[in-house]
């Protein structure tokens, strides 16, 4: 049975872009938001340290500067006037923020407190500036927070745990709505509407050590990139340099930020050889890099010799117990590690798209190297990629990225379903998704999907991580043909329409692969270093052939087209990488 | 500083070494699911081999991946902060991914948490939960016009409702609740703890509506504060001193 409702606006995915979006919209024109979580468990709520804006409560600062930061961290592949136009709407997103009751740390005289983070600089980099706006080493919690707390108060309308799994269109190419999967009964429903905004965050979950929860798995982008949407940008994902030894969990760039070191197997402070101004504050390509080069060298610590050391003994334990309190128990539960005493091992962990579904600065999907919208779709937050964050982003951006894209993605999406019509619908429009359920449920035998995860996740971890070659990269295709093939015979054991997971998993797998094929054929085009994407092969940064972004297509035939677009610079001029 | 490294370096060492190596892990998980079996819920075992440091959440997925796979739970982050895989382990509320494996082994039985209605497994209709969490207005309330840049709030202002903005809804605490699980209408400590993270914070001004809407029978006076909540809270949030302050300010009728 398919349920089919109708509705201005349909925002996919309820982390902080989604509602912020929603906020936005739904006092507008008629919203629905459509997630596979409840809100209030979107991967927002995991970020820690802080996000930046240059309120100068605390240090001089000027947005400029921040987005001369923002350019310089992206290894100049940020589109430059989206970069200034993020930091100067940085600051009154924050005040927005603390007028709906965010609880930010303070300073002695009332204002929100700032604290310095990776690769934030005053006066175009001589020495470290704080800027990050913070809640203890829960920002991201306290933004999803207050944000659901606005959309309760405006009644905003959820779907929660459904999972939009197609996007429809017209015959003439525009926006017509989503198809979703409902959770708890196993229907089909289709959402006819004007207007679709994507915010449905990361696809860590395609390496083996990630920072990201089990559920971000790329959706939306898989779904787009099927249907002829571009993915930009892909190979660039950012490795974390601070994640929890094995298991990837996220130490916030914060406890570096509140005078943290990192250390060899020697005990050497390393980062003061490869960063020399700001040490170990450098933007987090340099540093995962650098912790790659000491285990090539022999320095790595640990039984393996394949991690460092994140040190915070020497820090007051106000510091510890007060600013990073979450941080501090996490190394403390899952490694049984004292902080305040003890070495807290790390490693690089997958943690942020840069990539993803190209738009403008309104949110608007847009494709081919002239930039030109799709009408009705719209994107915002990690899932997209304005571009601001270029080829690395900076610490804090993300959440900065959410609110302020989110805002104008969700503004531009309700004028446009004021003067737009309802698209007519396909026809059988639930008929791609109903096809590819069936199949899967009717398979008796076949391939089991969390195997399949496995070997991409550890064959992703192996050759597209930190650092990445040809020969690698080559393999890596051949082992995602492989898997396609494997997928195409999946089979779930739970054959029920009620909470079948099992059958979710299955499906979040096909978008995985879809997250890592554009990726790596990215990858093996762009014969260059530059920011989070390192080849060994080519270790320099090549402006003359690669400052430009690349779009992969999935063509009719499952090959994969690359074309690429002009970097929007004109403020900056694309200069060397020195911290 | 060289020395100082040797020595953790040693410690970390041991720790890892002499937790290295499977363990057996036996679960019981209570099941429930109606195009199964029916209405009845039933119990089954599981063996699986575990590293020690796998979070009781790896098991669960171990289970579910190669042993049966119509076995329903929630999750999401993995790390104690999303709120979604709230269980019962060995009788108490625990966050699925926050119980390591070395803590529980050789046996433990996970159920769905309590006095919320199962679904299938171990997942619960949240609903009654998030309709409690609505009802005492969670979000700032202050018609007062908005300054050009930041309201003013003080250090000490900022930390006195700082424990209860710690909290991440994931129905622990209500869930534990023999209150809760006998009286249908008692809004929980969840709620409670909402309520007090705005009625404590000094930039809001709707405590009045919230302490008018929790001293109704529904409310906090339905709390014997047998603290379990602060027990079963996965964020160490004082959940019973919350609820205790709460009632405070509707006694003294200071709103």
């Amino acid at each position: 049975m398919t349920t089919f409702h109708t509705y201005d606006a349909v925002i996919v995915g309820a982390g902080g872009a989604g509602l912020r979006a929603a906020i936005e919209a739904a006092d507008h024109v008629r919203t629905a938001v459509i997630s596979k979580l409840y809100p209030t468990r979107s991967h927002t709520g995991t970020a820690q340290g802080g996000v930046c804006a240059a309120l100068g409560n605390v240090e001089e600062d000027y947005p400029e500067w921040h987005a001369f930061d923002t350019v310089k961290g992206g290894d100049y592949l940020v589109d430059q006037p989206e970069a200034l136009l993020m930091c100067e709407e940085a600051v009154d997103a924050i005040y927005e923020l603390e007028h709906w009751g965010l609880p930010f740390n303070r300073t002695p005289d009332g204002k929100i407190d700032q604290r310095r983070f990776g690769g934030h600089t005053r006066n175009h980099g001589e020495a470290p500036v704080k800027r990050a706006c913070y809640a203890a080493d829960r920002t991201g919690h306290m933004i999803l927070q207050t944000l659901y707390q606005q959309c309760v108060k405006r009644n905003v309308r959820f779907f929660n745990e459904f999972y939009v799994l197609d996007q429809l269109f017209s015959d003439d190419g525009r926006c017509a709505g989503v198809v979703a999967y409902e959770l708890a009964t196993g229907e089909l429903h289709v959402f006819r509407a004007k207007a679709v905004l994507y915010a449905t965050g990361g696809s860590g979950r395609m390496f083996k050590v990630t920072s990201n929860a089990h559920t971000l798995t790329g959706d939306g982008q898989a779904i787009l990139y099927r249907r002829g949407i571009p993915m930009q940008d892909m190979e660039f994902f950012q490795f974390h340099p601070t994640g929890v030894y094995k298991m990837g969990i996220l130490l916030s760039e914060a406890v570096r930020g509140e005078g943290g070191i990192l250390l060899n197997a020697e005990g050497e402070r390393f980062m003061e050889r490869y960063a020399p101004t700001v040490k170990d504050l450098a933007p987090r390509d340099m540093v995962s890099r650098a912790i790659y080069q000491e285990i090539k060298e022999g320095r790595g610590a640990g039984p393996n010799k394949d991690a460092v050391w994140l040190d915070v003994r020497h820090l007051p334990r106000e510091v510890i117990e007060e600013k990073l309190p979450d941080v501090t128990e996490f190394a403390r539960i899952y490694l049984g590690v004292e902080p305040t005493r003890e070495l807290v091992p790390i490693q690089p962990t997958a943690h942020y798209a840069m990539g993803g579904i190209p738009t403008d600065a309104d949110g608007r999907v847009v494709v081919g190297p002239e930039a030109t919208p799709v009408p009705g779709l719209y994107a915002a937050g990690e899932c997209a990629c304005v571009s601001v964050h270029g080829a690395n982003r900076l610490g804090t951006n993300s959440l900065l990225d959410i609110v302020v894209f989110g805002r104008r993605g969700g503004r531009h999406l309700a004028g446009f379903c004021r003067d737009a019509d309802l698209p007519p619908l396909p026809e059988r429009p639930e008929g791609f998704v109903r096809d590819l359920l069936d199949a899967m449920l009717a398979r008796e035998r076949g391939a089991n999907a969390a195997d399949l995860r496995t070997e991409l996740q550890d064959s992703m971890f192996d050759l597209a991580f930190v650092v990445r070659t040809e020969e690698g990269l080559r393999k890596m295709r051949e082992i995602l043909g492989g898997l396609r093939e494997r997928y195409a015979e999946v089979a779930v054991q739970d054959k029920g329409s009620r909470y079948n997971t099992d059958l979710m998993e299955a499906v979040e797998l096909g978008f995985l692969l879809d997250n890592a094929e554009p990726l790596v054929e990215a990858a093996l085009a762009r014969t260059e270093s530059r920011g989070a994407h390192w080849r060994d092969d080519f270790p320099q940064r090549d402006d003359v052939n690669w400052l430009k972004h690349s779009l992969a297509y999935k063509q009719p035939d499952g090959s994969v087209r690359l074309e690429y677009k002009p970097v929007r610079l004109g403020i900056y001029e694309p200069a060397e990488r020195k911290y | 500083m060289a020395t100082d490294v040797g020595d953790v370096l040693e410690t970390s060492d041991r720790r890892r070494a002499g937790a290295s190596g499977k363990v057996t892990l036996t679960l019981r998980i209570r099941r429930y699911n109606p195009e199964l079996r029916g209405e009845e819920s039933w119990w089954d075992e599981f063996t699986i081999q575990a590293d020690p440091n796998d979070r009781l959440l790896d098991a669960l997925h171990e289970v579910k991946w190669h042993h049966d796979g119509t076995l329903a739970l929630r999750r999401s982050c993995a790390h104690g902060i999303c709120g979604s895989d709230a269980v019962m382990v060995n009788g108490r509320n625990r966050l699925a991914c926050k119980v390591l494996v070395r803590d529980i082994a050789p046996k433990a039985t996970v159920e769905p948490i309590r006095g919320l209605p199962v679904l299938k497994d171990l997942i619960v209709d949240m609903e009654p939960f998030f309709e409690g969490y609505r009802s005492v207005l969670p979000y700032l309330i202050n018609d007062e016009g908005e300054p050009d840049r930041e309201r003013l709030q003080s250090p000490e202002e900022r930390q006195r409702y700082d424990d209860t903005t710690k909290c991440i809804l994931c129905a622990c605490c209500t869930t534990s609740c023999p209150i809760f699980w006998g009286d249908e209408g008692y809004v929980g400590p969840a709620a409670i703890v909402q309520a007090h993270r705005f009625i404590f914070d000094s930039r809001d001004r709707g405590a009045r509506e919230r302490l008018q809407i929790l001293a109704d029978k529904t409310g906090v006076f339905r709390c014997r504060t047998t603290f379990n909540c602060t027990d079963a809270c996965p964020r160490g949030i004082e959940v019973t001193k919350a609820i205790q302050e709460v009632k405070r300010e509707i006694l003294l009728d200071r709103f």
